[in-house]
């Protein structure tokens, strides 16, 4: 550890690019979070069991239901694109606990006295979501391979649908992370956690079609970024399977939102440490 | 740490000296009405080391937090390693090192996957990461815990891998909020060791708050005394010493400066105090 005389050290920041460095410490935050689920895995396979849960008791009880329209695909096929979609919105969702987690152990100032851009920051720890949510999905597809769901393993909508699990799970991470933000203490996170997350699940596409909505329903699920990205996942997911906003849309809306929400996070994570 | 100290560096009044390193000026933090820290001003020479004491609620920490870019300033400045703190923020931050009087290292990662993440979050030029972060470790003792998950480390061993993610981009300045809160003697020792060889090995300027007299007399060139939010002494400890009484302690230099704890109800205290408390307990 060498100090220049002057005092101030000589080469602590490499030459290379404010891009480069941005990207290294996007990715030295996410790197961090997947090192810590791979010394302690036993979150996500408890996480695992809830997509069980809603496939093989709700997906399989609401197939037999014969007023849900659910077009040419059957319900089964319909719902997993739908749980696949919801089990990585609550593995994101509770992404803000984990950062006032970090506030209350003062891990956040460490993070916070760096010189990364809090944006940086905000990335990184989605990103690490989006981690998470490939996880749930490998679970996912497995289930579904079993349940006899046409499964669609083309290259190209398996690289497709890498992408949107990352973009839908570091969105909903974010949104979280704004959430924490403001309510600050655990306690309060958990309430509004489950206030946010069921309406944002059931004023989807998730587990029913859009057109079994009542008009007013309609329009809240197209304010729904979950919307889009169950049906992009929808028609990457299955053979055979179609979108109904096109998946070009569909990733337009979930980036826009995504980096909006990325901004307003930069400026909210900045001033939890005060 | 290669670098010895100049000792020309470390007068008493490097404060005021053409050298400072921080300088602060009529720096104020506003809580609601109490203020928290009230016009406080001075300087740190390069290689100093500066003790801030006070009682509980003088308005240590909030200082250590506005100088680290942490908390926005109510008014006045300071400037940092040759950076405004208020207009300049991120360059104040690529230059100094913080060690907070909570945690700072991660339970759930290793000591070197600690190190990592810091070194990518300061940018540290990526043929160098791993040469530094073993020489950071073998300097704060911990080389044969590399790659221990820290939540098995006792509560020195924690501090001391927080001094080392302070010191792995070499910053010019360390600041250290309490470091030996929560810890047994002989960890306090092992910290305070690290600590005095660091400031006999090389200039890195150090600011630390403490309530422990000894530590301050041990490691500090100059004393800052906090009293309610005001700066009320600048001196060596000898001098501190001598101004109160001819036989006077350390302790009695407390007692008489820094009075009793702050009354006015700060805001956060309930909270400031719980949250000590519980990093104390997963310290020590």
């Amino acid at each position: 550890m060498s100090v220049s005389p002057a005092g101030l050290p000589a080469r602590t920041v490499d030459q290379s690019s404010r891009a480069f460095r941005y990207f290294e410490q996007v990715f030295g935050v996410c790197a961090a979070e997947v090192q810590k689920l791979y010394h302690d895995p036993f979150e996500l396979l408890t996480r695992a069991i809830q997509p069980v849960i809603w496939l093989l008791l709700f997906g399989e009880a609401m197939a037999r239901v014969r007023g849900l329209v659910t077009g040419s695909m059957s319900y089964i096929n319909f719902i997993s694109a739908g749980i696949l979609t919801q089990s990585v919105l609550f593995v994101a969702i509770f992404y803000g606990i984990a950062a006032i987690w970090e506030r209350d152990l003062g891990v956040l100032h460490r993070y916070l006295v760096s010189p990364a851009p809090r944006s940086a920051l905000v990335i990184g720890k989605a990103l690490s979501a989006g981690i998470r949510g490939l996880s749930q999905a490998l679970v996912v597809y497995i289930l579904a391979g079993l349940l006899a769901v046409p499964i669609s393993l083309r290259a190209v909508h398996l690289a497709l649908m890498v992408l949107f699990i990352v973009v839908g799970a570091a969105l909903f991470a974010t949104f979280s992370l704004i959430v924490a933000c403001l309510v600050k203490t655990r306690e309060r996170f958990m309430g509004i956690g489950q206030i946010v997350t069921m309406p944002l699940f059931f004023a989807s596409n998730a587990i029913y079609p859009l057109t079994i909505m009542p008009a007013w329903l309609r329009v809240v699920a197209r304010l729904n970024p979950l919307t889009y990205e169950v049906d992009a996942v929808r028609a990457l997911m299955l053979r055979g399977g179609s979108s109904d906003f096109g998946v070009g849309s569909d990733f337009t809306v979930l980036a826009v939102v995504f980096a909006v929400l990325v901004g307003v996070a930069a400026r909210l994570y900045g001033r939890m440490g005060n | 740490m290669d670098v010895s100290r100049s000792p020309d560096t470390v007068s008493p009044a490097a404060g005021a000296g053409g050298s400072a390193v921080i300088e602060v000026r009529a720096l104020t933090r506003r809580f609601g009405n109490f203020v928290a820290v009230d016009r406080v001003s001075f300087g740190v020479g390069r290689g100093e080391v500066f003790g801030l004491i006070g009682a509980n609620g003088a308005g240590k920490s909030t200082v250590v937090r506005m100088l680290t870019t942490l908390l926005p300033v109510t008014s006045g400045g300071a400037t940092i390693a040759g950076y405004d703190l208020v207009r300049n923020p991120g360059e104040v931050r690529r230059h100094i090192g913080y060690v907070p009087q909570l945690m700072s290292a991660d339970g759930d990662l290793t000591a070197t996957e600690n190190l990592l993440l810091s070194a990518r979050l300061y940018g540290i030029p990526f043929r160098e990461i791993r040469s530094r972060i073993e020489q950071t470790l073998a300097a704060m003792d911990l080389a044969p815990f590399a790659h221990r998950l820290v939540k098995a480390f006792s509560g020195g061993m924690i501090r001391r891998l927080e001094i080392a993610q302070g010191l792995l981009h070499c910053p010019a300045i360390l600041f250290l909020d309490e470091p030996t809160v929560g810890l047994d003697p002989a960890a306090r020792h092992a910290v305070l060791g690290r600590l005095a060889k660091l400031r006999a090995e090389t200039a890195t300027t150090i600011l630390l708050t403490s309530h422990y007299m000894e530590e301050i007399e041990e490691l500090c060139d100059r004393v800052g005394v906090l009293r309610e939010g005001k700066l009320v002494a600048v001196a060596s400890p000898a001098e501190l010493k001598a101004r109160v009484g001819p036989a006077a302690t350390l302790d009695d230099v407390f007692a008489a400066l820094a009075g009793e704890e702050a009354k006015s109800p700060e805001i956060q205290a309930y909270r400031d105090v719980r949250l000590s408390r519980r990093a104390a307990r997963s310290h020590g």
